[in-house]
């Protein structure tokens, strides 16, 4: 699955017991993707010294939607696998 | 409120907790036999050498008074740090412009990411923990404390710093500069402003 720009995505709401830099405050939310940024190492498979690879996307999410208030947006930079289609 | 809260905490990091451990793990690092203290001092050195804000500042100044840098700027950050002479970031660069109707924060809530070669050494306050986590969450309020109050209307977007990425703020040109020259508009820019934390 890989998404373009305008696509509505879900940040996954797992918490995995492992190191992931998906954060927290957005897991389970849906928000825009704004930008495709690159082909780049998992951070959660580098950790296991791993390199697997992924594409990294910018996701615009509403702050009311993140937090129940606030009229501003938070972009956040997603790899693939922690992204759903919304 | 507590002590905790307050965005400018500027805590001297060599008594913090993190201090010592990045001492440890440096210690293993040459009981490995993998660097040793002048590698990893003289590799800092090279680091901190040429990393100056005043390195974001001329990119932003020339976007101001060049309109085809600008583009490119916006469209390839390392190609346009590489015009100015900023190779080899070894980071993606991505400048977001201020406009009259959207005004850029930068922040890292997962640990401290930034353009250290672009902006020189981070802020404390940028690493501190009030600021990491309350910018996503209350903008408006972080930036009055650092004296800044957006005119109604404008829409704050941040951007949070979790992957390879490196953010950079394009600040709006100030009005009354239209006789100045890109080395006289560097001047006027400041770190807080290529972080979004001011305005110019």
């Amino acid at each position: 699955m890989s998404y373009a720009v305008g696509d509505r995505v879900r940040a996954r709401a797992g918490d995995p017991d492992k190191h992931t830099r998906l954060p927290r405050y957005v897991r389970g939310q849906a928000g825009e993707v704004v930008a495709l940024l690159g082909e780049w190492v998992l951070p959660d498979s580098s950790v296991a010294g791993l390199a697997a690879t992924e594409t990294c996307y910018a996701v615009r999410f509403a702050a009311a939607d993140l937090f129940g208030s606030g009229d501003h947006t938070v972009t956040v930079d997603l790899w693939e696998s922690y992204l759903e289609r919304a | 409120m507590s002590e905790h809260d307050h965005v400018h905490d500027d805590a001297d990091h060599h008594d913090l907790p993190v201090a010592a451990r990045v001492r440890r793990l440096e210690e293993r690092l040459i009981a490995a036999g993998l660097a040793s203290d002048e590698e990893i001092d003289a590799f800092l050195a090279r680091l901190y050498e040429s990393a100056s804000p005043v390195n974001g500042a001329r990119m932003a100044a020339r976007a101001w008074t060049d309109p085809a840098y600008r583009e490119l700027l916006l469209s390839d950050g390392n190609a346009a740090a590489a015009e100015l002479g900023f190779t080899e970031l070894g980071y993606q660069l991505r400048v977001v412009a201020n406009t009259p109707d959207t005004h850029n924060v930068i922040v890292c809530t997962l640990c401290s990411c930034y353009p250290v070669s672009l902006l020189g050494p981070s802020p404390g306050w940028y690493k501190s923990f009030a600021y990491r986590s309350r910018t996503v969450r209350e903008p408006h309020a972080v930036l009055a404390e650092f004296g800044v109050t957006l005119p109604a209307g404008v829409r704050i977007s941040v951007w949070d710093s979790t992957s390879e990425a490196r953010y950079l703020v394009l600040p709006v040109r100030p009005a009354g500069t239209d006789g100045m020259t890109a080395a006289e508009l560097a001047e006027l820019v400041t770190l807080k402003g290529l972080i979004g934390t001011a305005l110019v």
